[in-house]
């Protein structure tokens, strides 16, 4: 009753709620949780500011194992025994900004590449014939290189072989994605990489994406263009971890409140060193990560938690009961990768080097069902069947 | 609890009357007036628009400089009938807000859904404050909300049933989803009803049976005033949810001690 609710109808976009959660009162706010209120907020199920500051907080650290009792199932009862599987497609690692953790990063000296419609299409195919179903484009900052037109034309011919097809990429206005939902994308992932606006303007000194607020605008503009699935995130090791997961609650639960019709999944990508990107400034440990998904689970019981081959086989077996639902597997992260071999620059080393049937195998072995294929993009369409 | 704010008007209490179950004689207006409340619903077909004969007259009987007279649409069993019940309102006595029943089945008297939103979507776009009466469905609730209504007024039971918060389920989404007021209507049979509903966080309750038709009606209308306002009292003291029993069950986070 005291949660977001008498901010919701008035608020322009979620940087008017931010307005109200700088970052020292967010600092301050989450100091201030004791344990009571930690072990009351995982009782209760409470989706007030109170009961999430107090699940990231350090007073929350000795609650792990009740936190990830209650998260492993919550996540059981809502997905049942499913992990789902996604492959990323790097189409192009061109990019106008100089994230300077990136190391796709305008100033870094990798090989760049941005793959024809027909190169991107053979990466899919090998996916495809790999057995993935749903596939995320991922692509620099670089409008030039794969204009919105290439996406269009990629997408409506990656219909054909995925049932659902998302997009990582440069940020678009509201009739840019709608032309994509149009196309047959179905997905939105963009991360605001962090949530303090000072760390945000250190960490992305030029390029289109120095403004933060648009950046954080552009997720509204894809949920109000209808794409269902929409991916927040933010990146860790760049500032600290609890006012991250703190800020990514009040995202999610903001989203899921506005834009009704779209799910929700939140990612948790632990920044690695990538070449010519600098070390993470904030360290993350995997007890942090363990309490950022099972508070975020806490309080977000229906959105889907994404973990990337950015982890280590080993510890993504030990996450994948506790709330995860989706994983990707078998990660290229160069454009042209899958089929091409290594001819351009990675965006971040990959830890967990399975194929998609060893993780099948692994996932099984947990006593999960791998699902590869949840959705079908010709829902969408119509069908030539009518009521009457 | 802060005072309730709906279509950009304060209200100061959080039960609201609906008249359709009284006369028109004092113990309505003695019933109201113990109650303290500040919005009162009157069905459009029970009132003298022309201004004519007024011993018969809800209206003549309501101070409505203390009070927000809201018509509803009583009768109506389309869309296009409460909107035109709607617009005579407005034409007539000037009301801007009105409450939107669309009851076509005369058994149960369960609102119309689509129908329902129709007559939200219509009458907003012109201006109304409008408050639809709705079945506990969350969807639609969410709907009514992108329509343009002021409030959602789900039902806690079937209407004049007296049983209580019987969609609690339905409507303890309906109160996390929502973005404006959700006041809760119909079903309410007690006082401990409408303290239940303010408790798990409905904004307001509307009660009309229950007040109409106990033996003394404007005592009851006291308990009910007093109940919500106990509750709300209750809601600002943050209760402890009970206790689950504990689970017993294999550690998920050992292996964060096995690296150490």
């Amino acid at each position: 009753m005291i949660g977001l609710r008498s901010t919701k109808n008035t608020t322009e976009d979620f940087s008017e709620i931010l307005k109200q959660w700088p970052i020292g009162r967010v600092r301050d706010f989450i100091g201030r949780r004791t344990s009571a209120e930690a072990g009351a907020a995982i009782e209760s199920l409470g989706r007030t500011p109170v009961d999430l500051a107090a699940l990231v907080s350090p007073a929350a650290s000795g609650l792990l194992e009740p936190m990830a009792q209650r998260s492993a199932g919550l996540t059981r009862r809502r997905f049942g025994n499913i992990l789902q599987f996604y492959a990323p497609l790097y189409v192009s690692n061109y990019c106008r900004n100089f994230c300077r953790y990136c190391g796709f990063n305008r100033g870094a000296d990798v090989r760049r590449r941005a793959l024809t419609v027909d190169e991107a299409m053979a990466d899919a195919e090998y996916l495809s014939s790999e057995g993935f179903r749903h596939i995320l484009l991922v692509s620099g900052e670089d409008p030039s290189r794969v204009p919105p037109e290439y996406f269009e034309n990629l997408i409506t011919l990656l219909c054909d072989r995925f049932a659902s097809i998302s997009i990582e990429i440069y940020p678009l206005d509201r009739d840019g994605y709608l032309r994509l939902v149009d196309a047959g994308a179905d997905g939105l992932t963009l991360y605001q990489e962090t949530y303090d606006p000072l760390v945000y303007t250190r960490m992305h000194p030029a390029g289109p994406k120095k403004d933060f607020r648009s950046r954080l605008r552009a997720i509204e503009c894809g949920a109000a263009a209808g794409m269902q699935s929409l991916g927040i995130g933010a990146l860790l090791g760049l500032s600290s971890w609890r006012e991250e997961a703190f800020y990514i609650g009040m995202h999610a639960l903001y989203l899921q409140r506005r834009y009704w019709r779209s799910h929700v999944s939140v990612s948790f990508p632990r920044m690695r060193r990538a070449a010519g990107g600098i070390a993470p400034q904030r360290s993350v440990d995997d007890s942090a990560l363990v309490q950022m998904i099972c508070a975020l689970r806490l309080i977000l019981p229906d959105a889907g938690l994404v973990l990337s081959t950015r982890e280590s086989a080993r510890l993504r077996d030990n996450l994948l009961p506790i709330g995860i639902t989706r994983l990707s597997a078998a990660s290229v992260t160069e454009p042209g990768g899958y089929v091409g071999g290594r001819r351009s620059g990675t965006q971040f080393e990959v830890q967990d080097k399975r194929s998609l049937r060893e993780m099948a195998d692994a996932v099984k072995e947990r006593g999960f069902d791998p699902v590869l294929k949840d959705w079908d993009a010709a829902y969408r369409y119509d069908q030539g069947v009518s009521p009457q | 609890m802060e005072p309730l704010v709906i279509g950009g008007r304060k209200f100061n209490s959080r039960l609201f009357i609906g008249t359709g179950k009284f006369g028109a004689g004092d113990i309505m207006s003695r019933a109201v007036r113990a109650s303290g409340t500040e919005l009162v619903t009157v069905a459009l077909r029970r009132v003298e628009l022309s201004g004519g004969e007024k011993d018969d007259d809800l209206l003549g009987r309501l101070d409505s400089e203390s009070v927000l007279i809201v018509p509803n649409t009583s009768g109506a069993r389309t869309a296009e009938e409460a909107v035109r019940i709607a617009r005579l309102a407005r034409a007539a006595g000037g009301y801007e807000w009105v409450k939107i029943e669309v009851v076509p089945d005369p058994d149960y008297l369960l609102p119309d859904g689509p129908e329902t939103l129709k007559a939200t979507e219509v009458l907003a776009a012109e201006g109304f404050n409008v408050m639809p009466y709705v079945n506990a469905d969350p969807v639609l609730c969410l709907r009514l909300v992108e329509a343009g209504a002021v409030t959602v007024m789900p039902l806690g039971a079937p209407i004049g049933t007296n049983r209580g918060l019987r969609t609690r389920d339905m409507l303890e989404i309906i109160i996390e989803q929502a973005t404006i007021p959700v006041v809760v209507d119909a079903g309410l049979g007690k006082p401990s009803h409408a303290a239940d509903a303010i408790e798990m966080g409905a904004d307001a309750v509307l009660v009309n049976t229950a007040v109409a038709t106990a033996g003394d009606p404007v005592g009851m209308a006291q308990a009910f005033a007093r109940a919500v306002s106990s509750a709300e009292l209750a809601v600002d003291a943050a209760p402890r949810e009970p206790r689950r029993p504990a689970e017993a069950s294999s550690p998920l986070t050992g292996f964060l001690r096995d690296d150490a």
